[in-house]
């Protein structure tokens, strides 16, 4: 099976998606001839016509406004926001428009769109180019919510989500664009080309949104994660030596809750982790929804590790970024609860 | 240069606040039939000074004309006065369902009739507008039922969209009607995805964006209008100055700016004005917008200048800010008696035949609103269900709001 970087992945997606339905449509901001400034949509252009894949100018507010009027038209556009830090003047579009609009109507219009954002930090980008605002979208009702882990759920996801009748917020772990990164800063990332979650199947295939998967099998405590910190609770379990069931959530909205609530009835305990900041976070819903549907067979108080409510830091990332050693010991004082 | 002194801090004022004598003096009305008709292939270089007139055709004695004259026949012109006082009396008796507690809110439309019912008669099947909550007249113009919009407004048990939305906030895209939503300029670049994707798509049908002039303050305006000139957008851009939005008037949006039609001018788009109390002049105008749109010429943008003479909202009392009589000293007249009288001047319409049709429409939408008050309004009778409250925030319903509906017990 070919093995693919999260990017190439992530193209794969939209080009299947394009060959198969020329009702797809994908633009942005350096999207079109460039291929977008991770390259993300790299010869799309050239194979399918300016009037399929095209360079935005730079305004989120209009890239997913005029994404919200094609939705309504007919099409299917899967539209790119440069960095998720960039995408709150889009806010509006997402949340009063695009999520209320099939309600709003009653199904007399639909808003089948995608957008599509790196998220998280990792790769010194600032204030700017490092935040995960997921919880800012699973908040909102009509949105689905999707951060893929790595290239062979980044492909499958993305299709699935294109293909929704929906809105979807699709976030896209930017440190995992190359490789499994698990927190080790200073040590060098495997690349996807050797690692088996990097094996990419050509052509079509879906992962159906809202189903969870479980990354690394447990039976002393339950890791909720997503993105970016699939990979540092592992590296957490394997240091600490921890036998921790990781559950890599996939899609945050709709939650696989009946995956959570199996896992943690088997092991008694739950450790929630994410990137972003941690009042707030979505981490407070999975530890409300933990206690609510576990709460007999908790054996420790639900610990949350996230990032600390100040804004992203440029020079600090590494004492901000909730890295193994952290995992490690939110792990360590859960079991000893 | 001399030192100025302090800097002072600037904040527009209206001409005349409650207690004063309205004062229409300085908007310059020119001459009905005085601003030329271009091919609609103009450079739009060459037609700048169009968005600092106001293209008029019917004249103080009741004549259509000039070159914008002349494309309606007495049976169009029969039929558009006929939607004006439908959509007029339709208010009416909504404003006092309203006060009569039948719903919780409504807004209305009187002195701007002819804007929304004059442009839908420019428009084919299949175009879509995307309108604010004072454009009615495109539904009442491409006969929407009545009952329907009522239902709506009633929130009843028939209320196409199931109670979920507050009155008024339409949907229909059969009548090219996109839902409304309440929310400020969100829909103008939506028009302009849409006449993209009409685009992308070779097909033959635009859109119509729909703005206020307060409204034109927000950045949605703004990235509507740098999209349509950039993708040349089969769109037409319509903002309605109706000279207040709520209680602040016009110059706090608009500025230093000449008028709102000139924001058209940086981006290169065709920014036409016209008098939106003339029914022939809106029309004329959206038809010149809509074939540019229809040949590939890309987006026009088109003021309206009329005037807002009622509240706001029924939440809104307009005595406070402004003088009572304004609108009668409002120099554009009212769309309705003007259109009236051109017909009477033309010999095919009468005061009493005008006095006989206003009281066969009041029967017509007495009628409508029995059969809608059948079904219920928002505190008596038939309602939607709570289990529509549920329905439809998906195609499928997801796990979490399955469980949150069990909990609510339906």
């Amino acid at each position: 099976m070919p093995r693919r970087t999260m990017i190439e992945a992530i193209r794969d997606a939209m080009d299947v998606s394009m060959g198969r339905d020329s009702q797809v449509i994908v633009y942005g901001e350096d999207v079109g001839f460039f291929g977008g400034v991770f390259r993300a949509t790299q010869g799309l252009q050239a194979k399918y016509g300016k009037s399929r894949c095209f360079d935005a100018p730079i305004s989120e507010s209009g890239i997913v406004g005029s994404a919200i009027g094609m939705a309504a038209y007919g099409l299917r556009p899967c539209v790119e926001v440069q960095f998720a830090d960039y995408v709150y003047p889009a806010y509006d579009q997402i949340v009063s428009e695009a999520a209320r609009l099939r309600y709003r109507s009653n199904g007399d219009f639909t808003c089948p769109i995608v957008v599509r954002m790196p998220t998280g930090g990792g790769i010194f980008g600032g204030q700017t180019h490092s935040q995960s605002p997921e919880a800012l979208f699973t908040h909102v009702s009509g949105l689905k919510v999707i951060v893929p882990s790595n290239p062979h759920d980044a492909k499958g996801l993305l299709i699935a989500a294109i293909e929704d009748p929906d809105p979807v917020i699709f976030l896209e772990p930017k440190r995992l664009y190359n490789g499994p990164f698990d927190g080790h800063h200073d040590k060098p990332v495997t690349p996807w080309s050797k690692h088996e979650l990097g094996e990419v199947a050509d052509g079509h295939y879906t992962i159906p949104l809202g189903k969870a998967a479980i990354r690394r099998q447990g039976s002393a405590v339950t890791v909720l994660a997503y993105g970016t910190m699939v990979y540092v609770a592992q590296a957490a379990a394997e240091e600490t030596g921890i036998d921790a069931e990781v559950i890599d959530l996939r899609t945050l909205l709709p939650l696989d809750l009946e995956a959570i609530v199996a896992s943690v009835k088997k092991t008694g305990r739950c450790v929630v982790v994410h990137e972003a900041t941690l009042t707030s976070g979505f981490g407070a819903e999975l530890a409300a929804l933990v206690q609510e549907n576990c709460f007999y067979h908790l054996e420790a108080p639900v610990a949350r590790v996230a990032g600390w409510d100040t804004p992203y830091p440029h020079a600090q990332e590494w004492d901000y970024f909730p890295g193994p050693a952290r995992v490690g010991r939110a792990l360590i004082e859960t079991l000893e609860a | 240069m001399a030192d100025a002194g302090l800097l002072r801090f600037h904040v527009p004022e209206p001409e005349v606040r409650p207690g004063g004598t309205p004062d229409f003096s300085n908007v310059t009305i020119p001459k009905a039939g005085s601003v030329p008709r271009p091919e609609i292939d103009v450079d739009p270089r060459s037609i700048r000074d169009m968005a600092f007139s106001i293209i008029r055709v019917l004249n103080r004695a009741g004549e259509a004309v000039g070159p914008w004259a002349g494309l309606l026949g007495d049976e169009e012109l029969l039929e558009g006065l006929r939607h004006m006082v439908t959509l007029r009396t339709f208010d009416a008796r909504m404003q006092m369902a309203q006060r009569q507690g039948k719903t919780s809110f409504y807004m209305q439309h009187l002195g701007e009739e002819a804007v929304s019912c004059a442009f839908r008669k420019a428009l084919r099947p299949g175009d879509m507008n995307f309108p604010t909550y004072r454009q009615a007249g495109l539904l009442i113009a491409d006969g929407y039922p009545m009952v329907m919009m009522m239902n709506q407004i009633y929130s009843n048990e028939a209320d196409p969209l199931k109670g979920r939305q507050l009155p008024i906030m339409y949907s229909s895209k059969e009548h090219g009607f996109f839902s409304i939503s309440g929310n400020l300029a969100t829909q103008y670049i939506q028009a302009v995805g849409w006449a993209m994707a009409s685009a992308i798509s070779n097909d033959s049908r635009i859109a119509a964006a729909w703005i206020g002039d307060g409204s034109t303050a927000e950045s949605d305006f703004h990235a509507a209008l740098v999209f349509a000139s950039t993708y040349k957008a089969p769109v037409v851009l319509n903002v309605v100055n109706n000279q207040w939005a709520i209680s602040t008037f016009q110059g706090i949006a608009r500025g230093g700016s000449g008028t709102f039609a000139a924001r058209g001018l940086g981006f290169g788009i065709p920014s036409l004005r016209v008098d939106g109390n003339d029914y022939l002049a809106v029309h004329a105008v959206a038809k010149w917008a809509a074939e540019r749109a229809r040949a590939n010429l890309g987006p026009t943008l088109v003021e309206y200048v009329t005037y807002r003479a009622g509240a706001h909202s029924t939440s809104d009392d307009p005595s406070a800010y402004r003088p009572k009589a304004e609108s009668d000293a409002w120099p554009l007249g009212d769309p309705v008696i003007r259109l009236k009288n051109h017909l009477i001047h033309k010999g095919v319409w009468s005061e009493q035949r005008h006095t006989q049709a206003e009281a066969e429409i009041l029967e017509t939408v007495i009628a409508a609103q029995k059969e809608a008050e059948s079904h219920g309004t928002l505190h008596a009778g038939g309602k939607p269900s709570t289990r529509d409250m549920f329905e439809g925030v998906y195609a499928e319903m997801p796990p979490h709001l399955r469980r949150q509906r069990q909990q609510a017990g339906v």
